[in-house]
């Protein structure tokens, strides 16, 4: 298997970067049909189920896209860190306490004029979400703690601290349940129902709000900032040799500090989207494993914002297509997803070598052939 | 003596809490000291609690359900020697997948099978394991120190707990007394000498990581069969990497390691009986302060007394045999 030799210059970009990718899918696909076969469902029912659920009515579709802007902030937050070989896999707890940052901005400063509280509460997000992934960070560089087990355990001890802050602090004590009051509506972010008169389409309620358009800008920004930056560089030097970028006196300690920061922060920003585009308040767990789903994003995306965009929508459809699924199917519940995921991470993650080479080799020999001819 | 029947019952709850981090801690010490990272042993334990509780259930021995446990988590250790030994594949995303996969597969499953909560049904005696009281219990109670030290510590435990104490000085002996353990630590320090010395540097970690996995098993069968009487959704939380820090911070060592995981035991036997307690000139902890100490502790213990924690040279690489 491994005896396979591919000229990686003579494989062209597609194949590497199209083609396997989309091989590597299909297969974590398919297993997934069959724990769908397992769990008593028919996986050709569940399929079309998810694709008429996310495509099949405007409404449907608004979902998608609103699922896709958060799959978007934690996926680029993991592929952030990633460049820097750091394996942040604390999303969930930089979200939830980027969800404070952005309430307590929000709700503190709301006499201010729209836009600027918006901005000023995009950077509470922003700002929360990276302390959050500091101390991990510090303890990486500084201690070398594997910044693995420290961000997990800070996913646990950011809930702790929330579900502390929503019973005993911040907690809207008109109500029983654990969350806050909502914010006043003068600063709510804009919904699609706005926006949906305009192109011609009437409908009731979507959660997708303005924030799709920060996502948008986030893949700019990380793009411009990992690839076309100097700072970009050096954190990819880390990444890739720490010992020969300590010779090109790049300081791996500051990098790991500033990747995981704005890891953290990218993470933060799924707050946005939930509390100042669509629930309004803090409410306990909302971020909801999209933390780690982002993880499945990134690494299906190649960890480059051109490949996380196609994989947010991806995961937008499955999880907007998977509501309607655990709807219409009693068998299946949104657990099926989180375990879709897994399959995804490790088909195009860690087994993304599985038969790379023989479809490399398989298209070399057939191009060689057309040259020839 | 309330005080002294408060100690026992509090070192009691110790030895129960730290069984299943003693188990992933062992297992974890023979795929890290291979070369192979595994932070997988979150979902290998998640995984064999499911399998264990739906095993007994269906089969009515919970001893039954102990081997379908192991022999799944053997499968899984499989997986992650396939992705990340023989394909080469990072093996911390292979960890991550198969902790994600296992967390929705199983509840998944249960959910599917035994209604929505996601919970097995719970298992009757003939299932689960029972305490086992050794013998003249009873009869040495009355006993001061001796009778509190045999009755009320030594004895009353389920199986797995004496098996776990049992597992480390084994664990010792195979990793340092014998050729095996020397190859092991061998492939895991240098694994291109191992190859020159004509040993397989890949079947010495498929063989790491097939022990690791019937190791993992117990610490699930414990959960879902013995302390606990079902299955029920993240049943493990982050027990396995409480193991694994322990493990670290143990510097890779079976006795080290397990007085790490004891006090983490402790830590999660002082937190429950906290909750609720007045301390004098603080007050009543908030529970939830209570409840995130092990995950805290896990962190101060990785940052403050680890250091330089010297790992196996050669873990998380893959080992590529020149042509």
């Amino acid at each position: 298997m491994s005896n396979i030799v591919v000229d990686k210059s003579k494989v062209p970009w597609w194949v590497s970067n199209v083609i396997v990718p989309l091989v590597n899918l299909t297969l974590a696909l398919l297993v997934s049909g069959l724990f769908v076969f397992i769990a008593g469902e028919n996986p050709i029912e569940a399929v079309k189920l998810i694709i008429y659920g996310s495509f099949g009515y405007i409404q449907g579709f608004a979902y998608t896209l609103y699922y896709t802007t958060n799959f978007i902030f934690t996926g680029l937050a993991f592929a952030v860190a990633f460049h820097c070989r750091l394996f942040n896999i604390g999303g969930e707890g930089q979200a939830y306490i980027g969800g404070l940052g952005v309430f307590l901005v929000a709700i503190n400063l709301s006499f201010l004029p729209v836009p600027i509280v918006w901005l000023l509460a995009i950077f509470g997000a922003f700002l929360f979400g990276a302390a959050w992934a500091y101390i991990p960070a510090y303890l990486q560089s500084k201690r070398g703690s594997h910044v693995v087990i420290t961000t997990i355990m800070f996913n646990f001890i950011a809930s702790s601290l929330m579900i502390f802050l929503l019973v005993d602090v911040i907690r809207d004590t008109n109500q029983m349940a654990p969350h806050t009051v909502k914010l006043p509506e003068e600063i709510w972010l804009p919904s699609f129902e706005a926006f949906s008169g305009i192109l011609g389409v009437k409908i009731r309620y979507s959660p997708l709000n303005l924030t799709f358009l920060l996502a948008i800008a986030s893949l700019f920004f990380v793009w411009f900032l990992v690839w076309k930056t100097k700072w970009g560089y050096e954190m990819r030097a880390v990444g890739h040799n720490t010992q020969a970028a300590i010779y090109a006196g790049i300081s791996p300690h500051k990098n790991i500090i500033i990747a995981m920061c704005i890891s953290g922060g990218l993470a933060g920003l799924l707050g946005v989207n939930e509390i100042l585009g669509v629930s309004h308040k803090i409410q306990a767990g909302f971020p909801a494993g999209y933390g780690f789903t982002g993880i499945a994003v990134a690494l299906m995306g190649r960890n480059h914002p051109i490949g996380i965009l196609p994989a947010a929508f991806l995961f937008g459809i499955l999880y907007q297509g998977g509501s309607e699924v655990t709807f219409e199917m009693p068998n299946i519940t949104r657990y099926m997803f989180v375990a879709v995921q897994g399959l995804i991470i490790l088909f195009s993650g860690a087994l993304e070598n599985l038969f790379r080479p023989q479809i490399e080799s398989f298209f070399v020999r057939r191009l060689n052939r057309e040259v020839n001819a | 003596m309330e005080f002294l029947s408060d100690i026992a019952s509090l070192i009691n709850s110790t030895l129960r809490i730290s069984t299943p981090l003693v188990f992933a801690a062992m297992a974890g010490i023979f795929a890290e000291r291979s070369g192979v990272i595994d932070f997988s042993l979150e979902g290998k334990m998640l995984m064999a609690a499911f399998v264990a509780a739906v095993g007994s259930y269906y089969l009515g021995n919970p001893w039954l359900g102990l081997l379908l446990a192991i022999i799944v988590c053997v499968c899984l250790s499989m997986l992650h020697g396939f992705a990340s030994v023989t394909h080469k594949g990072d093996q911390v995303v292979s960890c991550v997948a198969i902790n994600i996969l296992i967390i929705g597969l199983t509840t998944a499953l249960a959910a599917a099978w035994f209604g929505q909560a996601g919970l097995t049904p719970t298992l009757n005696e003939d299932q689960r394991f029972l305490e086992i009281h050794l013998p003249f219990a009873d009869a040495l109670r009355d006993i001061p120190v001796i009778g509190t030290l045999y009755s009320d510590i030594l004895s009353g435990h389920y199986v797995f707990v004496y098996l776990a104490y049992l597992s480390v000085p084994l664990v010792f002996w195979i990793v340092f007394k014998t050729s095996f353990g020397l190859r092991l630590r061998a492939v895991g320090e240098n694994p291109s000498a191992v190859d020159t010395a004509g040993i397989n540097v890949f079947t010495m970690r498929y063989k790491a990581l097939a022990i690791n996995g019937v190791l993992i098993a117990f610490a699930g069968a414990h959960l879902s069969t013995a302390v606990n009487a079902n299955f029920f959704r993240e049943m493990s939380a982050g027990r396995g990497y409480l193991a694994l820090a322990a493990m670290i911070f143990g510097k890779w060592h079976p006795k080290t390691a397990l007085i790490a995981c004891l006090l983490f035991g402790f830590t999660d036997a002082l937190q429950i009986r906290l909750q609720g307690v007045e301390l004098p000139a603080i007050g009543e902890i908030p529970v939830q302060l209570i409840q995130a100490l092990p995950y805290i502790l896990t962190v101060v213990l990785l940052a403050g007394f680890v250091g330089k924690a010297i790992a196996p040279n050669a873990i998380g690489q893959p080992y590529i045999k020149e042509r």
